[in-house]
Protein backbone atom coordinates (compact mmCIF):
# COMPACT_ATOMS: atom_id res chain seq x y z
CA UNK A 1 0.00 0.00 0.00
CA UNK A 2 1.31 3.44 -0.85
CA UNK A 3 2.31 5.60 2.11
CA UNK A 4 -0.39 8.19 1.43
CA UNK A 5 -3.04 5.49 1.23
CA UNK A 6 -1.87 4.09 4.55
CA UNK A 7 -2.06 7.56 6.04
CA UNK A 8 -5.56 7.96 4.71
CA UNK A 9 -6.60 4.62 6.20
CA UNK A 10 -5.07 5.54 9.56
CA UNK A 11 -6.81 8.88 9.57
CA UNK A 12 -10.09 7.11 8.86
CA UNK A 13 -9.54 4.73 11.79
CA UNK A 14 -8.80 7.75 13.93
CA UNK A 15 -11.94 9.54 12.79
CA UNK A 16 -14.02 6.52 13.77
CA UNK A 17 -12.32 6.18 17.16
CA UNK A 18 -11.71 9.78 18.13
CA UNK A 19 -14.98 10.59 19.90
CA UNK A 20 -14.66 7.62 22.26
CA UNK A 21 -10.99 8.36 22.67
CA UNK A 22 -11.52 12.00 23.59
CA UNK A 23 -14.46 11.02 25.80
CA UNK A 24 -12.37 8.57 27.79
CA UNK A 25 -9.40 10.92 28.04
CA UNK A 26 -11.53 13.93 29.02
CA UNK A 27 -12.97 12.00 31.91
CA UNK A 28 -9.46 11.09 33.00
CA UNK A 29 -7.77 14.48 32.71
CA UNK A 30 -10.92 16.56 33.31
CA UNK A 31 -10.10 18.85 30.41
CA UNK A 32 -11.57 18.40 26.97
CA UNK A 33 -8.91 20.58 25.29
CA UNK A 34 -6.08 18.52 26.78
CA UNK A 35 -7.95 15.33 25.90
CA UNK A 36 -8.14 16.40 22.28
CA UNK A 37 -4.41 17.21 22.25
CA UNK A 38 -3.58 13.80 23.72
CA UNK A 39 -5.76 12.11 21.10
CA UNK A 40 -3.94 14.04 18.38
CA UNK A 41 -0.61 12.95 19.88
CA UNK A 42 -1.80 9.36 19.69
CA UNK A 43 -2.68 9.87 16.02
CA UNK A 44 0.82 11.19 15.33
CA UNK A 45 2.33 8.11 16.99
CA UNK A 46 0.01 5.83 15.01
CA UNK A 47 0.98 7.56 11.77
CA UNK A 48 4.61 6.73 12.45
CA UNK A 49 4.10 3.21 13.89
CA UNK A 50 1.29 1.66 11.89
CA UNK A 51 2.85 1.88 8.44
CA UNK A 52 5.59 -0.40 9.88
CA UNK A 53 3.50 -2.70 12.08
CA UNK A 54 0.16 -2.60 10.31
CA UNK A 55 -3.08 -1.39 11.90
CA UNK A 56 -3.47 -3.19 15.25
CA UNK A 57 -6.38 -5.54 15.85
CA UNK A 58 -8.06 -3.22 18.31
CA UNK A 59 -7.02 0.24 17.08
CA UNK A 60 -9.23 2.07 19.57
CA UNK A 61 -7.51 0.45 22.56
CA UNK A 62 -4.11 1.00 20.97
CA UNK A 63 -4.78 4.71 20.49
CA UNK A 64 -6.11 5.00 24.02
CA UNK A 65 -3.01 3.31 25.44
CA UNK A 66 -0.74 5.61 23.44
CA UNK A 67 -2.66 8.71 24.54
CA UNK A 68 -2.59 7.58 28.16
CA UNK A 69 1.16 7.09 28.01
CA UNK A 70 1.49 10.64 26.71
CA UNK A 71 -0.70 11.85 29.55
CA UNK A 72 1.46 10.06 32.11
CA UNK A 73 4.63 11.51 30.57
CA UNK A 74 3.06 14.93 30.76
CA UNK A 75 2.12 14.49 34.39
CA UNK A 76 5.61 13.25 35.24
CA UNK A 77 7.29 16.20 33.56
CA UNK A 78 5.20 18.85 35.15
CA UNK A 79 5.10 19.60 38.82
CA UNK A 80 1.52 19.12 39.79
CA UNK A 81 0.14 22.11 41.59
CA UNK A 82 -3.31 20.79 42.21
CA UNK A 83 -3.66 17.76 44.46
CA UNK A 84 -6.45 16.48 42.28
CA UNK A 85 -4.08 16.31 39.35
CA UNK A 86 -1.49 14.46 41.38
CA UNK A 87 -4.12 11.90 42.30
CA UNK A 88 -5.10 11.43 38.70
CA UNK A 89 -1.42 10.99 37.86
CA UNK A 90 -1.10 8.29 40.50
CA UNK A 91 -4.20 6.55 39.28
CA UNK A 92 -2.76 6.53 35.83
CA UNK A 93 0.56 5.13 36.96
CA UNK A 94 -1.13 2.37 38.92
CA UNK A 95 -2.96 1.32 35.83
CA UNK A 96 0.14 1.52 33.71
CA UNK A 97 1.36 -1.78 35.20
CA UNK A 98 -0.38 -3.51 32.31
CA UNK A 99 -1.98 -0.61 30.53
CA UNK A 100 -3.39 -2.30 27.46
CA UNK A 101 -5.33 -4.95 29.35
CA UNK A 102 -6.52 -2.48 31.92
CA UNK A 103 -7.64 -0.07 29.25
CA UNK A 104 -9.28 -2.73 27.18
CA UNK A 105 -11.22 -3.84 30.23
CA UNK A 106 -12.23 -0.25 30.94
CA UNK A 107 -13.24 0.31 27.34
CA UNK A 108 -15.41 -2.78 27.33
CA UNK A 109 -17.03 -1.61 30.52
CA UNK A 110 -18.58 1.66 29.54
CA UNK A 111 -17.69 2.53 26.00
CA UNK A 112 -21.07 4.10 25.56
CA UNK A 113 -20.83 6.07 28.78
CA UNK A 114 -17.64 7.79 27.73
CA UNK A 115 -19.05 8.82 24.39
CA UNK A 116 -22.28 9.91 26.01
CA UNK A 117 -20.36 11.87 28.63
CA UNK A 118 -18.54 13.70 25.85
CA UNK A 119 -21.78 14.47 23.99
CA UNK A 120 -23.35 15.89 27.15
CA UNK A 121 -20.20 17.94 27.80
CA UNK A 122 -19.94 19.35 24.28
CA UNK A 123 -23.63 20.28 24.48
CA UNK A 124 -23.43 21.78 27.98
CA UNK A 125 -25.95 24.58 28.53
CA UNK A 126 -23.22 26.92 29.80
CA UNK A 127 -22.19 27.20 26.13
CA UNK A 128 -24.14 29.08 23.47
CA UNK A 129 -26.02 26.87 20.98
CA UNK A 130 -23.58 27.90 18.22
CA UNK A 131 -20.57 26.98 20.35
CA UNK A 132 -22.21 23.68 21.27
CA UNK A 133 -22.85 22.88 17.62
CA UNK A 134 -19.28 23.68 16.58
CA UNK A 135 -17.78 21.68 19.43
CA UNK A 136 -20.09 18.72 18.80
CA UNK A 137 -19.21 18.62 15.11
CA UNK A 138 -15.52 18.88 15.98
CA UNK A 139 -15.34 16.33 18.79
CA UNK A 140 -18.07 13.84 17.95
CA UNK A 141 -18.55 14.35 14.22
CA UNK A 142 -14.81 14.58 13.58
CA UNK A 143 -15.22 17.52 11.20
CA UNK A 144 -12.29 19.87 10.69
CA UNK A 145 -12.52 23.51 11.71
CA UNK A 146 -12.48 24.44 8.04
CA UNK A 147 -15.41 22.10 7.29
CA UNK A 148 -17.42 23.50 10.20
CA UNK A 149 -16.71 27.06 9.05
CA UNK A 150 -17.89 26.29 5.51
CA UNK A 151 -20.95 24.50 6.85
CA UNK A 152 -22.01 27.51 8.92
CA UNK A 153 -21.02 30.07 6.26
CA UNK A 154 -18.48 31.45 8.69
CA UNK A 155 -14.72 32.01 8.67
CA UNK A 156 -12.28 29.42 9.91
CA UNK A 157 -10.85 31.93 12.41
CA UNK A 158 -14.28 32.62 13.90
CA UNK A 159 -15.03 28.93 14.33
CA UNK A 160 -11.56 28.15 15.69
CA UNK A 161 -11.95 30.91 18.27
CA UNK A 162 -15.44 29.74 19.12
CA UNK A 163 -14.14 26.22 19.77
CA UNK A 164 -11.15 27.41 21.81
CA UNK A 165 -13.38 29.64 23.94
CA UNK A 166 -15.87 26.83 24.44
CA UNK A 167 -13.15 24.47 25.60
CA UNK A 168 -11.85 27.14 28.00
CA UNK A 169 -15.32 27.73 29.41
CA UNK A 170 -15.77 24.02 29.96
CA UNK A 171 -12.33 23.76 31.54
CA UNK A 172 -13.06 26.60 33.98
CA UNK A 173 -16.39 25.09 34.95
CA UNK A 174 -14.59 22.04 36.37
CA UNK A 175 -17.04 19.54 34.94
CA UNK A 176 -16.97 15.85 35.75
CA UNK A 177 -17.48 14.68 32.16
CA UNK A 178 -20.03 12.22 33.42
CA UNK A 179 -23.44 11.40 32.06
CA UNK A 180 -25.84 13.53 34.11
CA UNK A 181 -28.36 11.63 36.20
CA UNK A 182 -31.48 12.54 38.10
CA UNK A 183 -33.33 15.81 37.62
CA UNK A 184 -30.37 17.47 35.87
CA UNK A 185 -30.55 14.93 33.08
CA UNK A 186 -33.76 16.19 31.50
CA UNK A 187 -32.48 19.74 31.11
CA UNK A 188 -29.08 18.58 29.84
CA UNK A 189 -30.68 16.19 27.37
CA UNK A 190 -32.87 19.00 26.02
CA UNK A 191 -29.69 20.95 25.37
CA UNK A 192 -28.18 17.99 23.46
CA UNK A 193 -31.30 17.52 21.33
CA UNK A 194 -31.45 21.24 20.58
CA UNK A 195 -27.90 21.15 19.21
CA UNK A 196 -28.49 18.08 17.06
CA UNK A 197 -31.63 19.63 15.57
CA UNK A 198 -29.78 22.90 15.01
CA UNK A 199 -27.10 21.02 13.06
CA UNK A 200 -29.73 19.17 11.03
CA UNK A 201 -31.69 22.34 10.26
CA UNK A 202 -28.59 24.22 9.19
CA UNK A 203 -28.16 21.53 6.54
CA UNK A 204 -31.85 21.52 5.68
CA UNK A 205 -31.77 25.28 5.11
CA UNK A 206 -28.94 24.94 2.58
CA UNK A 207 -29.95 25.52 -1.01
CA UNK A 208 -28.88 23.73 -4.17
CA UNK A 209 -25.50 24.73 -5.55
CA UNK A 210 -24.10 25.62 -2.16
CA UNK A 211 -20.97 24.00 -0.77
CA UNK A 212 -21.82 20.31 -0.36
CA UNK A 213 -20.68 20.37 3.25
CA UNK A 214 -23.85 22.30 4.15
CA UNK A 215 -26.42 19.72 3.07
CA UNK A 216 -24.08 17.12 4.61
CA UNK A 217 -25.02 18.61 7.98
CA UNK A 218 -28.38 16.85 7.67
CA UNK A 219 -26.58 13.52 7.46
CA UNK A 220 -24.41 14.62 10.40
CA UNK A 221 -27.49 15.45 12.49
CA UNK A 222 -29.13 12.15 11.59
CA UNK A 223 -25.99 10.23 12.45
CA UNK A 224 -25.75 11.98 15.83
CA UNK A 225 -29.42 11.20 16.43
CA UNK A 226 -28.92 7.54 15.57
CA UNK A 227 -25.84 7.31 17.82
CA UNK A 228 -27.75 8.94 20.66
CA UNK A 229 -30.68 6.56 20.16
CA UNK A 230 -28.24 3.66 20.53
CA UNK A 231 -26.77 5.16 23.69
CA UNK A 232 -30.05 6.23 25.32
CA UNK A 233 -32.57 3.56 24.30
CA UNK A 234 -35.03 4.59 27.01
CA UNK A 235 -35.37 8.31 26.23
CA UNK A 236 -38.54 8.98 24.20
CA UNK A 237 -37.58 12.45 22.97
CA UNK A 238 -34.33 11.10 21.50
CA UNK A 239 -36.50 8.88 19.30
CA UNK A 240 -38.93 11.74 18.69
CA UNK A 241 -36.13 13.90 17.34
CA UNK A 242 -34.66 11.03 15.34
CA UNK A 243 -38.09 10.36 13.80
CA UNK A 244 -38.51 14.03 12.94
CA UNK A 245 -35.11 14.22 11.22
CA UNK A 246 -35.50 10.94 9.31
CA UNK A 247 -38.93 11.91 7.97
CA UNK A 248 -37.87 15.44 7.03
CA UNK A 249 -34.73 14.10 5.36
CA UNK A 250 -36.83 11.65 3.35
CA UNK A 251 -37.97 14.65 1.27
CA UNK A 252 -34.53 16.14 0.65
CA UNK A 253 -34.35 14.87 -2.94
CA UNK A 254 -37.89 15.89 -3.82
CA UNK A 255 -37.98 19.42 -2.48
CA UNK A 256 -35.78 21.19 -5.03
CA UNK A 257 -36.51 21.52 -8.76
CA UNK A 258 -33.70 20.86 -11.24
CA UNK A 259 -33.30 24.64 -11.62
CA UNK A 260 -32.75 24.94 -7.87
CA UNK A 261 -36.09 26.49 -6.93
CA UNK A 262 -37.86 25.04 -3.90
CA UNK A 263 -40.93 22.84 -4.41
CA UNK A 264 -43.66 23.14 -1.76
CA UNK A 265 -44.62 19.95 0.02
CA UNK A 266 -48.01 19.58 -1.65
CA UNK A 267 -46.42 19.74 -5.10
CA UNK A 268 -43.51 17.41 -4.53
CA UNK A 269 -43.23 14.17 -6.49
CA UNK A 270 -43.92 11.80 -3.62
CA UNK A 271 -42.41 8.88 -5.53
CA UNK A 272 -39.07 10.57 -4.83
CA UNK A 273 -39.51 10.57 -1.08
CA UNK A 274 -37.03 8.18 0.48
CA UNK A 275 -39.19 5.31 1.71
CA UNK A 276 -36.35 3.80 3.72
CA UNK A 277 -36.00 6.97 5.77
CA UNK A 278 -39.78 7.22 6.14
CA UNK A 279 -39.93 3.68 7.50
CA UNK A 280 -37.06 4.38 9.85
CA UNK A 281 -38.75 7.60 10.95
CA UNK A 282 -42.09 5.93 11.56
CA UNK A 283 -40.37 3.16 13.54
CA UNK A 284 -38.54 5.74 15.68
CA UNK A 285 -41.82 7.59 16.26
CA UNK A 286 -43.52 4.37 17.33
CA UNK A 287 -40.67 3.78 19.75
CA UNK A 288 -40.99 7.31 21.18
CA UNK A 289 -44.73 6.76 21.70
CA UNK A 290 -44.21 3.29 23.20
CA UNK A 291 -41.78 4.86 25.69
CA UNK A 292 -44.57 7.20 26.81
CA UNK A 293 -43.30 10.21 24.90
CA UNK A 294 -46.23 10.90 22.58
CA UNK A 295 -46.66 14.41 24.02
CA UNK A 296 -43.01 15.43 23.66
CA UNK A 297 -42.44 18.42 21.36
CA UNK A 298 -40.15 16.47 19.01
CA UNK A 299 -42.45 13.44 18.94
CA UNK A 300 -45.43 15.66 18.13
CA UNK A 301 -43.54 17.41 15.33
CA UNK A 302 -42.49 13.98 14.05
CA UNK A 303 -46.12 12.82 14.19
CA UNK A 304 -47.07 15.85 12.08
CA UNK A 305 -44.32 15.09 9.57
CA UNK A 306 -45.55 11.47 9.55
CA UNK A 307 -49.05 12.60 8.49
CA UNK A 308 -47.53 13.90 5.25
CA UNK A 309 -45.22 10.90 4.89
CA UNK A 310 -48.12 8.46 5.14
CA UNK A 311 -50.18 10.23 2.46
CA UNK A 312 -49.34 8.97 -1.02
CA UNK A 313 -51.24 11.92 -2.52
CA UNK A 314 -51.69 15.39 -1.00
CA UNK A 315 -55.47 14.92 -0.75
CA UNK A 316 -54.97 11.79 1.33
CA UNK A 317 -53.43 13.91 4.10
CA UNK A 318 -55.19 13.34 7.42
CA UNK A 319 -55.81 17.00 8.26
CA UNK A 320 -58.12 16.21 11.19
CA UNK A 321 -55.32 14.29 12.83
CA UNK A 322 -52.92 17.12 12.05
CA UNK A 323 -55.29 19.69 13.55
CA UNK A 324 -55.41 17.64 16.75
CA UNK A 325 -51.64 17.24 16.82
CA UNK A 326 -51.17 21.02 16.46
CA UNK A 327 -53.58 21.55 19.37
CA UNK A 328 -51.34 19.29 21.46
CA UNK A 329 -48.07 20.77 20.17
CA UNK A 330 -49.30 24.25 21.08
CA UNK A 331 -49.73 23.07 24.67
CA UNK A 332 -46.11 21.88 25.02
CA UNK A 333 -44.37 24.27 22.63
CA UNK A 334 -46.27 27.55 22.45
CA UNK A 335 -45.19 29.64 19.48
CA UNK A 336 -46.95 31.95 17.01
CA UNK A 337 -45.62 29.86 14.11
CA UNK A 338 -47.23 26.76 15.61
CA UNK A 339 -50.45 28.80 15.98
CA UNK A 340 -50.31 29.77 12.31
CA UNK A 341 -49.72 26.19 11.17
CA UNK A 342 -52.48 25.07 13.50
CA UNK A 343 -54.88 27.49 11.82
CA UNK A 344 -53.89 26.10 8.39
CA UNK A 345 -54.46 22.50 9.56
CA UNK A 346 -57.85 23.42 11.05
CA UNK A 347 -58.85 25.20 7.83
CA UNK A 348 -58.00 22.09 5.83
CA UNK A 349 -59.81 19.80 8.29
CA UNK A 350 -62.87 21.86 9.18
CA UNK A 351 -63.12 24.58 6.51
CA UNK A 352 -61.81 28.11 5.98
CA UNK A 353 -64.03 29.66 8.68
CA UNK A 354 -62.33 27.51 11.33
CA UNK A 355 -58.98 28.72 10.05
CA UNK A 356 -60.06 32.36 10.11
CA UNK A 357 -61.30 32.05 13.69
CA UNK A 358 -57.93 30.70 14.84
CA UNK A 359 -56.03 33.32 12.83
CA UNK A 360 -57.99 36.08 14.55
CA UNK A 361 -56.44 34.88 17.83
CA UNK A 362 -52.92 35.59 16.54
CA UNK A 363 -51.72 39.11 17.27
CA UNK A 364 -50.84 40.62 13.86
CA UNK A 365 -48.55 43.14 15.56
CA UNK A 366 -46.80 40.42 17.58
CA UNK A 367 -43.94 38.12 16.71
CA UNK A 368 -45.40 37.43 13.26
CA UNK A 369 -45.64 41.11 12.23
CA UNK A 370 -44.17 41.42 8.76
CA UNK A 371 -44.21 37.63 8.28
CA UNK A 372 -45.58 36.98 4.77
CA UNK A 373 -47.06 33.50 5.48
CA UNK A 374 -49.55 35.08 7.94
CA UNK A 375 -51.43 37.27 5.39
CA UNK A 376 -50.88 34.55 2.77
CA UNK A 377 -52.77 32.05 4.94
CA UNK A 378 -55.49 34.62 5.62
CA UNK A 379 -55.77 35.24 1.89
CA UNK A 380 -56.11 31.53 1.24
CA UNK A 381 -58.84 31.07 3.88
CA UNK A 382 -60.76 34.14 2.63
CA UNK A 383 -60.46 32.94 -0.97
CA UNK A 384 -61.83 29.52 -0.07
CA UNK A 385 -64.63 31.20 1.91
CA UNK A 386 -65.57 33.13 -1.23
CA UNK A 387 -64.63 36.52 0.25
CA UNK A 388 -62.62 37.48 -2.83
CA UNK A 389 -62.15 41.21 -2.30
CA UNK A 390 -60.73 40.69 1.19
CA UNK A 391 -58.62 37.79 -0.09
CA UNK A 392 -57.08 40.01 -2.73
CA UNK A 393 -56.00 42.58 -0.15
CA UNK A 394 -54.45 39.84 2.00
CA UNK A 395 -52.53 38.30 -0.92
CA UNK A 396 -51.23 41.70 -1.99
CA UNK A 397 -50.11 42.43 1.55
CA UNK A 398 -48.33 39.04 1.68
CA UNK A 399 -46.65 39.69 -1.68
CA UNK A 400 -45.41 43.06 -0.43
CA UNK A 401 -43.87 41.40 2.63
CA UNK A 402 -42.27 38.48 0.77
CA UNK A 403 -38.53 38.69 0.20
CA UNK A 404 -38.45 35.72 -2.13
CA UNK A 405 -39.09 36.40 -5.83
CA UNK A 406 -40.81 33.15 -6.88
CA UNK A 407 -43.00 33.37 -3.75
CA UNK A 408 -43.85 36.99 -4.46
CA UNK A 409 -44.85 36.12 -8.02
CA UNK A 410 -46.99 33.25 -6.77
CA UNK A 411 -48.80 35.49 -4.27
CA UNK A 412 -49.46 38.19 -6.89
CA UNK A 413 -50.90 35.49 -9.16
CA UNK A 414 -53.23 34.44 -6.39
CA UNK A 415 -54.22 38.10 -5.82
CA UNK A 416 -55.01 38.48 -9.52
CA UNK A 417 -57.12 35.30 -9.43
CA UNK A 418 -59.41 37.01 -6.93
CA UNK A 419 -60.60 39.34 -9.69
CA UNK A 420 -61.55 42.84 -8.78
CA UNK B 1 -22.98 8.65 1.06
CA UNK B 2 -24.76 5.36 1.00
CA UNK B 3 -23.05 2.10 0.16
CA UNK B 4 -24.32 -1.42 -0.26
CA UNK B 5 -21.99 -3.96 1.28
CA UNK B 6 -22.53 -7.38 -0.25
CA UNK B 7 -21.52 -10.64 1.36
CA UNK B 8 -20.47 -12.80 -1.54
CA UNK B 9 -21.73 -16.38 -1.62
CA UNK B 10 -19.49 -19.38 -1.06
CA UNK B 11 -20.03 -23.09 -1.67
CA UNK B 12 -21.05 -23.40 1.98
CA UNK B 13 -23.64 -20.65 1.80
CA UNK B 14 -24.96 -22.02 -1.50
CA UNK B 15 -25.20 -25.46 0.10
CA UNK B 16 -27.47 -23.93 2.74
CA UNK B 17 -25.03 -24.49 5.60
CA UNK B 18 -26.27 -22.23 8.40
CA UNK B 19 -23.89 -20.02 10.39
CA UNK B 20 -22.67 -21.36 13.74
CA UNK B 21 -23.94 -19.95 17.03
CA UNK B 22 -20.50 -18.44 17.48
CA UNK B 23 -20.64 -16.59 14.17
CA UNK B 24 -24.21 -15.46 14.81
CA UNK B 25 -23.08 -14.00 18.14
CA UNK B 26 -20.08 -12.26 16.58
CA UNK B 27 -22.26 -10.92 13.76
CA UNK B 28 -24.83 -9.71 16.28
CA UNK B 29 -22.15 -7.78 18.15
CA UNK B 30 -20.83 -6.32 14.91
CA UNK B 31 -24.30 -5.25 13.80
CA UNK B 32 -24.79 -3.59 17.16
CA UNK B 33 -21.57 -1.63 16.64
CA UNK B 34 -22.80 -0.55 13.21
CA UNK B 35 -26.08 0.64 14.69
CA UNK B 36 -24.35 2.46 17.55
CA UNK B 37 -22.01 4.19 15.11
CA UNK B 38 -25.12 5.46 13.35
CA UNK B 39 -24.22 3.99 9.96
CA UNK B 40 -26.45 0.91 9.66
CA UNK B 41 -29.58 1.58 7.58
CA UNK B 42 -30.61 -1.96 6.69
CA UNK B 43 -29.18 -5.43 6.36
CA UNK B 44 -30.42 -8.89 5.51
CA UNK B 45 -29.13 -12.39 4.86
CA UNK B 46 -30.31 -14.16 1.72
CA UNK B 47 -31.35 -17.75 1.12
CA UNK B 48 -29.13 -19.74 -1.27
CA UNK B 49 -29.78 -19.23 -4.97
CA UNK B 50 -31.63 -22.56 -5.16
CA UNK B 51 -34.60 -20.61 -3.81
CA UNK B 52 -34.04 -17.72 -6.22
CA UNK B 53 -35.41 -16.88 -9.66
CA UNK B 54 -33.98 -14.87 -12.50
CA UNK B 55 -35.95 -12.94 -15.09
CA UNK B 56 -34.06 -12.83 -18.38
CA UNK B 57 -34.86 -9.95 -20.75
CA UNK B 58 -34.39 -10.05 -24.49
CA UNK B 59 -36.21 -7.27 -26.27
CA UNK B 60 -39.88 -7.82 -25.45
CA UNK B 61 -39.20 -11.40 -24.27
CA UNK B 62 -39.20 -12.39 -20.58
CA UNK B 63 -37.97 -15.78 -19.43
CA UNK B 64 -38.06 -17.00 -15.84
CA UNK B 65 -35.03 -19.09 -14.84
CA UNK B 66 -35.07 -21.20 -11.69
CA UNK B 67 -32.09 -21.34 -9.32
CA UNK B 68 -29.60 -22.59 -8.33
CA UNK B 69 -27.23 -20.50 -10.37
CA UNK B 70 -23.65 -21.30 -11.28
CA UNK B 71 -20.75 -18.84 -10.84
CA UNK B 72 -21.05 -19.08 -7.02
CA UNK B 73 -18.46 -16.38 -6.38
CA UNK B 74 -20.61 -13.82 -8.18
CA UNK B 75 -23.71 -14.56 -6.12
CA UNK B 76 -24.78 -12.56 -3.09
CA UNK B 77 -25.49 -14.20 0.26
CA UNK B 78 -26.42 -11.09 2.19
CA UNK B 79 -26.14 -7.32 2.24
CA UNK B 80 -26.07 -4.19 4.34
CA UNK B 81 -27.00 -0.66 3.43
CA UNK B 82 -24.74 1.80 5.24
CA UNK B 83 -24.68 5.57 5.46
CA UNK B 84 -21.01 6.56 5.71
CA UNK B 85 -18.95 9.70 5.21
CA UNK B 86 -16.78 8.26 2.47
CA UNK B 87 -15.47 5.03 0.95
CA UNK B 88 -12.52 4.97 3.37
CA UNK B 89 -14.93 4.77 6.29
CA UNK B 90 -16.87 1.97 4.60
CA UNK B 91 -13.64 0.03 4.04
CA UNK B 92 -12.60 0.47 7.67
CA UNK B 93 -15.95 -0.80 8.93
CA UNK B 94 -15.97 -3.69 6.47
CA UNK B 95 -12.53 -4.76 7.71
CA UNK B 96 -13.97 -5.00 11.22
CA UNK B 97 -16.61 -7.50 10.11
CA UNK B 98 -16.12 -11.05 11.40
CA UNK B 99 -15.45 -13.46 8.55
CA UNK B 100 -19.04 -14.15 7.50
CA UNK B 101 -18.25 -17.64 6.17
CA UNK B 102 -16.46 -20.73 7.55
CA UNK B 103 -13.85 -20.56 4.76
CA UNK B 104 -12.32 -17.72 2.75
CA UNK B 105 -14.93 -15.15 1.78
CA UNK B 106 -15.39 -11.68 0.37
CA UNK B 107 -17.31 -8.47 0.98
CA UNK B 108 -17.95 -6.09 -1.88
CA UNK B 109 -18.68 -2.39 -1.29
CA UNK B 110 -20.62 -0.46 -3.92
CA UNK B 111 -21.60 3.21 -3.61
CA UNK B 112 -25.27 3.96 -4.19
CA UNK B 113 -26.08 6.48 -6.93
CA UNK B 114 -27.23 9.85 -5.70
CA UNK B 115 -29.10 12.44 -7.75
CA UNK B 116 -25.96 14.57 -8.03
CA UNK B 117 -24.08 11.62 -9.59
CA UNK B 118 -26.26 11.79 -12.68
CA UNK B 119 -24.93 15.27 -13.43
CA UNK B 120 -24.88 15.80 -17.18
CA UNK B 121 -26.90 12.65 -17.80
CA UNK B 122 -29.85 14.37 -16.16
CA UNK B 123 -30.80 15.82 -19.56
CA UNK B 124 -33.27 18.64 -20.22
CA UNK B 125 -35.70 15.96 -21.45
CA UNK B 126 -35.49 14.15 -18.13
CA UNK B 127 -35.83 17.47 -16.32
CA UNK B 128 -38.96 18.11 -18.35
CA UNK B 129 -40.25 14.65 -17.53
CA UNK B 130 -39.68 15.51 -13.87
CA UNK B 131 -41.66 18.71 -14.31
CA UNK B 132 -44.54 16.86 -15.98
CA UNK B 133 -44.59 14.32 -13.19
CA UNK B 134 -44.70 17.15 -10.69
CA UNK B 135 -47.56 18.87 -12.49
CA UNK B 136 -49.45 15.62 -12.62
CA UNK B 137 -48.78 15.01 -8.97
CA UNK B 138 -49.98 18.52 -8.18
CA UNK B 139 -53.22 18.10 -10.11
CA UNK B 140 -53.99 14.66 -8.77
Amino acid sequence: MAATETHHAIETVFRIEQARLIGGLARMVRDVGLAEELAQDALVIALSEWPKTGVPKNPGAWLMAAAKRRAIDGFRRKTMLARKHAEIGRDLEDESVSPVEAIEAALDDDLGDELLGLIFTACHPILSPEARAALTLRLIGGLTTDEIARAFLSSETTIAQRIVRAKKTLGKAGLAYEVPRGPERKERLASVLEVIYLIFNEGYAATAGEDLIRPALCAEGQRLGRILAGLLPGEPEVFGLLALMEIQASRLNARVAPDGSPIPLTEQNRARWDQLLIRRGLAALERAEALGGAEGPYALQAALAACHARAHKPEETDWKRMAGLYDRLRAVMPSPVVDLNRAVAHSMAFGPEAGLTLLSEIDPAGALAGYAPLPAARGDFLFRAGRLAEARVAFERAAALSRNDPEKAFLLKRAAACGG
Amino acid sequence: MRVVVMVKATEDSEAGIMPTTELLAAMGKYNEELVNAGIMMAGEGLHPSVKGKRIAFDGPGRTVIDGPFAETRELVAGFWLWEVKDMAEAIEWAKRCPNPMPGPSELEIRPVFEAADFGEAFTPELVEQEERLREKAAKR
